[in-house]
């Protein structure tokens, strides 16, 4: 389960080395890498990658405590959307402005299941990113790279029947972690992502295959073991490329967290 | 005494969370995301106040939403959760702590169980937190009645004098009142829990 991340540095938030994030605050970096899975052979952290614990203040110290939900309980229930939540231009990050972005046209698509396989059917999924230049438009983003007056790069698109979403935008460009030595985040897409249970709520990050910058990103190696931190890798995929126009990446989700099935079947 | 709770396993192929990050703020937040209730509702309840990390400093920036029975105590069915008609209650919340690390969310009572479900997203962490916020602390309440009863009052709003319907529930990160947070793990009783798992 993805909570153990946060059950397993409960406790052992050790100060180390602190680098200072965009909003001023601290993350903790201590100088050693992560350990690797040697059962697991794939991209291992670079010599010197220090693993990316979270901001050491931030985390809770005391175990998260296991809630085995009743039928009762809210949150094997979540919010509906539907078509008047997202309007279908919204999942073309590159349409919605007068001009043309800047930066490598691409088609980012897969299938979101839950834990027992199902499609999550008529769900809200949502993608944030830096643009080509790796610039956020955010104000708390102040780095000196150009802003892009035709990308605003935030998009929304509900799942369809199949569990699937759609999204066109542009690869975004890699961008430096302040307060750290030459530590480049991957380009990387931000995804948030509903179930039909609010138990299965899921914000994470998408990378790109082949991204020399991933064997020394903190923050990918953060995710877990070889196995765990590839299924946030998407795969390029020339039947989702649009000829002449966008690259094509596939990228499938799986919404861990109980659901109550009743509750799916009608949706 | 409830038995103690063991953590579900992991679905195999689970896709892992990340953090949040800084910059959200353009992208995540919605028109009136943290009023819920339907303008102008006499039952209106104001809730508010500040996540702090384990210095007692302000978090800035953080996401909270909130999700919720209706006043009729039944999840609502009803799609519309980003787009506020001003009219029904979709019992989905989003907002975002200001510099000063406070939030603000004008909402409904819940019917049912007094409480609402809560999760936390700020850079820094990790994976998000779940929590719940409870109006009133119900005697026969699974999981309160599993925690010491030194941590129950982390999950209590209280009422707050100063204003009219409004309640103060502040999240803190670490510390003596740490906030109680969440894992769910699979019911129970449900008619396919543990079989035909991918
Ligand atoms: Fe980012």
């Amino acid at each position: 389960m993805a909570s153990e991340s946060v059950r397993e540095q409960t406790g052992r938030a050790a100060p180390g080395l602190q680098g200072t994030d965009r909003d001023g605050s601290r993350d903790s970096a201590p100088g050693r890498a992560a350990p690797e899975n040697p059962a697991a052979p794939g991209i291992s952290a670079a010599p010197g990658t220090p693993p990316y614990t979270g901001d050491p203040l931030r985390l809770p110290r005391r175990p998260l405590v296991p809630v085995a939900p009743g039928p009762e309980a809210v949150e094997l229930t979540g919010p509906v959307f539907g078509p008047a939540d997202v309007d279908p231009l919204d999942a073309d990050l590159t349409r919605q402005h007068p001009g043309d972005p800047l930066g490598e046209r691409i088609t980012v698509a897969g299938r979101i299941l839950d834990r027992r396989g199902r499609p999550v059917r008529g769900q809200l999924v949502e993608l944030w990113q830096a643009n080509a230049a790796g610039r956020y438009a955010n104000r708390l983003d102040q780095r000196s790279a150009p802003l892009d007056p035709n990308f605003t790069g935030a998009g929304r698109c509900l799942t369809d029947d199949e569990g699937r979403y759609h999204f066109t935008t542009i690869r975004p460009g890699a961008y430096p972690w302040p307060g750290r030595h030459n530590a480049w985040r991957p380009a990387h897409l931000h995804f948030s992502f509903f179930g039909t249970a609010f138990t299965q709520r899921l914000v994470t990050q998408m990378y790109f295959p082949g991204d020399p910058l991933l064997p020394y990103d903190s923050i990918w190696h953060s995710a877990g073991d070889e196995a765990t931190r590839a299924r946030l890798v998407a795969a390029y995929d020339p039947a989702l490329s649009v000829s002449g126009s966008s690259l094509g990446y596939r990228w499938d989700v799986v919404l861990d967290g109980p659901a109550a099935t009743w509750a799916e079947e009608g949706r | 005494m409830t038995p103690p709770l063991t953590p579900a396993a992991p679905a195999p192929n689970s896709t892992p969370a990340q953090t949040v990050g800084p910059f959200h703020g353009h992208a995540l937040p919605f028109a009136d995301g943290g009023a819920p209730a339907p303008s102008g509702h006499p039952r209106t309840v104001t809730v508010h106040g500040t996540v702090l990390d384990g210095a007692g400093a302000p978090v800035p920036h953080a996401l909270l939403e909130f999700w919720q029975t209706g006043p009729d105590g039944s999840a609502p069915a009803v799609p519309g959760s980003l787009r506020r008609d001003g009219l029904g209650f979709t019992g989905f919340a989003r907002v975002t702590t200001g510099r000063d690390g406070h939030y603000l969310l004008r909402t409904l009572p819940p019917g049912g169980a007094p409480y609402l479900a809560v999760c936390l997203f700020a850079r820094g962490l990790p994976h998000h937190l779940f929590t719940r916020l409870y109006f009133t602390l119900p005697t026969h309440d699974p999981l309160l009645a599993a925690l010491p009863a030194d941590r129950r009052p982390t999950l209590l709003a209280t009422p707050d004098p100063g204003h009219h319907r409004a309640y103060r529930f502040d999240i803190r990160l670490q510390g003596d009142r740490e906030t109680v947070f969440l894992d769910f793990t699979e019911p129970p009783s449900r008619p396919d829990a543990g079989h035909g798992d991918v």
